[in-house]
């Protein structure tokens, strides 16, 4: 955050409700934005993130659904075609799945395909994130998949100051962007300056300096870097942790700046390791910082396995603090 | 939509109105066969999927409807684009993969757009355009800028489940959109009725969705319907479904030419003999005093001249330069 926001200027939000107010504003601001999805409009989801908005803008401009995700994402897709700016709901990310014809053959592809003469100006709002006891089709990250496709932008804030102003930035952007909330971290408060702002998409932020190890971290995994970062401060070692904020854009260059000070890193992401996030990412500071590093990269992503529902295996299977301190403890001995 | 030609002599709005579907459906014919010879001369990069006998279905629903209403449009398409007022030279160029293309060269046979026509653009996914479809509607109706959608789709779509999950919707919220079925009988290499059980009007018809059939090479026929549904659908009344049926003369693609083994010699000269959509517009044409032969003819020939320019135009084009390739992946 800004050190130019005093403590006057500002509020503590939960992200949840930091999320709520970027949309409320956007729709404000603009009649043509939408919201649209199951639950969201007298439920206000069953998050309860959107409560409140369908009283003040009725539920022409708030608008359930049936339970009918391709039909109304690609609804949504034709919408942001001809003259108004969808926000779509898909409530767990594990139903991304059922959408994604609408998203990688005609988002994505619209603008390119026409030669750029049609826009798709929409937002898909959706989460991530495991050990709610939810069950293997409730529980995952599956952000590497859009993060692959050319024509989609993939957003992951993880503070509420991070995503009030980039889900404002996702919804005047004139692209189909996908913004990930972690379902574990709608109650996480944070300060939010009052004055109204916007974060630009493809800058990442530096959660924490530090001169010995990088750790890049996503969506709640800042949360589970910066534990592990205490944790190293008491083993003497500094840990610099790297938020990308958004996966596409990527800002490649400050990542591979702090690796490049540091000589080591870590990518931590809730998705799987492998073909995943910290994979990527991986390999982009591999390319970029080879002759700084003075150890391999480490990724460290949930387990390889759907994930499972007792509560004794779920919570083993995502990154944990005491994994991310392990590892670093090891690279950091290295040398 | 767009004519070079003037149409001589016959004043009455209805000669001019129908006079004008006939070079249209002549536009479309002619175009097609033009592009059936870029391919068997190893000219035309690429697939195309021809119109070739579904004419009266495009020309008959574009009439009906106005410039910025919206359509979207399927790998099948050639005939949508142009009875939705898109230029030969341009859609040469597209398929051709010129940078004069309707998309710069970027989509190709399966992909024509034309924002200035109301063109979303064809899909190649089979049920692609439902939802892009109903969206449009839906974004018209919140805009309330009066707007009507047309979706194309052949029957091989009612296969997809997206399909009704739209129709559901559209219902629901009542959207200005108008489901046009071309029913050519084959799904691809299939017969339909291996592939669709029950009735399918019954299907629309299960969500509340008023549903009509009609004969597609008839283009005054598929007109008259096309405005009553298309009225409807602008005083808000919500959907509707149209069953066109008609059939393809040539393949489900170019190269698609032996066909015997999924469909019937026989078959296919009945419709191209007794059921062809030109003959049936010139009989009436004639018989109404429309128009003589000298007149019809004059119109074929001047529409063949263009056509002719238009291929000319887009064989020497330039192809887009390599420093185009990233471009245009986001706005």
């Amino acid at each position: 955050m800004p050190d130019t926001v005093t403590a006057a200027a500002q509020r503590e939000l939960t992200l949840g409700e930091a999320v709520r107010d970027a949309i409320a504003e956007e729709m404000r601001r603009d009649p043509t934005v939408f919201l649209m999805g199951e639950d969201v409009a007298e439920a206000g989801t069953p998050f309860k993130v959107l409560s409140g908005l369908s009283g003040e803008f009725g539920t022409s401009r708030i608008i359930d659904t049936p339970i009918s995700e391709a039909g109304f994402t690609g609804l949504g897709v034709g919408a942001a075609m001809t003259g108004t700016r969808p926000i779509i709901d898909i409530m767990f990310g594990d139903f991304v799945c059922l959408i994604m014809d609408q998203m990688v053959n005609q988002a994505a592809k619209v603008h390119y395909m026409s030669g750029g003469k049609w826009k798709v100006p929409m937002v898909l709002r959706t989460t991530l994130g495991a050990t709610r006891r939810s069950a293997a089709q409730h529980s995952q990250s599956l952000q590497a998949w859009f993060a692959h496709i050319p024509g989609l932008k993939v957003v992951m804030p993880s503070t509420p100051y991070d995503a009030k102003g980039l889900m404002k930035s996702a919804i005047r952007d004139d692209n189909p962007v996908i913004f990930y909330e972690d379902k574990m971290m709608f109650r996480f408060k944070g300060p939010v300056p009052t004055e109204e702002y916007t974060i630009p998409i493809g800058v990442a932020d530096i959660k924490r300096p530090g001169d010995d190890i990088t750790i890049v971290a996503t969506s709640s995994m800042v949360q589970v870097a910066l534990g592990a970062a205490k944790m190293l401060e008491e083993a003497d070692i500094s840990a610099e942790v790297v938020d990308p904020r958004t996966l596409w854009p990527l800002d490649e260059k400050t990542i591979i700046e702090s690796v490049k000070k540091t000589s080591r890193a870590i990518v931590v992401d809730e998705g799987y390791q492998r073909y995943g996030v910290t994979s990527e990412i991986a390999a982009v500071i591999a390319e970029g910082a080879f002759h700084y590093l003075d150890g391999p990269v480490k990724r460290i992503g949930a387990m390889h396995v759907p994930i499972p529902f007792s509560p004794s295996l779920e919570d083993a299977t995502v990154p944990s603090e005491q994994q991310v301190f392990d590892a670093a403890r090891a690279l950091c001995s290295r040398s | 939509m767009t004519t070079a030609t003037q149409v001589p002599t016959s004043t009455s709005s209805a000669a001019q109105k129908w006079l004008h579907a006939y070079r249209q459906m002549v536009a479309i014919r002619l175009f097609e066969e033009q592009v059936n010879d870029l391919y068997t001369r190893a000219i035309m990069p690429g697939l195309a999927h021809l119109y070739i006998g579904e004419e009266a279905v495009a020309v008959g629903i574009c009439e009906a409807l106005h410039r910025d209403d919206y359509i979207t449009s399927t790998h099948r398409g050639h005939g949508h684009c142009l009875a939705k007022g898109a230029a030969p030279d341009r859609m040469f160029a597209e398929l051709l993969g010129k940078r004069a293309g309707y998309c710069k060269g970027k989509g190709g046979s399966m992909h024509i757009a034309d924002p200035d026509t109301g063109n979303l653009g064809a899909n190649a996914i089979v049920g692609g355009s439902a939802g892009l479809a109903t969206g449009a509607a839906f974004s018209a109706k919140q805009l309330g800028n009066g707007r009507v959608v047309v979706c194309f789709f052949g029957e091989g779509a009612l296969g997809q489940g997206v399909l009704y999950e739209v129709m559901n919707l559209a219902s629901l919220w009542k959207l200005p959109v108008i489901y046009v079925c071309e029913n050519n009988m084959y799904n691809e290499y299939t017969h339909y009725s291996e592939t669709t059980a029950g009735d399918i009007l019954g299907r629309p018809v299960s969500f509340g969705v008023p549903s009509h059939s009609v004969d597609g090479q008839d283009v005054r026929a598929v007109n008259a319907k096309a405005t009553e549904l298309v009225e409807r659908a602008r005083k808000g009344q919500g959907p509707s479904f149209l069953m066109c049926n008609t059939y393809r003369y040539r393949g489900h693609h170019v190269g698609d030419v032996s066909r015997e083994y999924y469909r019937a010699k026989t078959e296919e000269q009945e419709w191209m003999t007794q059921r062809d959509p030109i003959i049936i517009l010139t009989n009436w044409l004639l018989a109404e005093k429309h128009a003589d032969s000298a007149q019809l003819e004059k119109i074929q020939n001047d529409v063949r001249t263009e056509i002719e320019a238009a291929v000319k135009f887009a064989l020497e084009a330039p192809y887009p330069a390599l420093e185009e390739v990233d471009e245009d992946v986001y706005a």
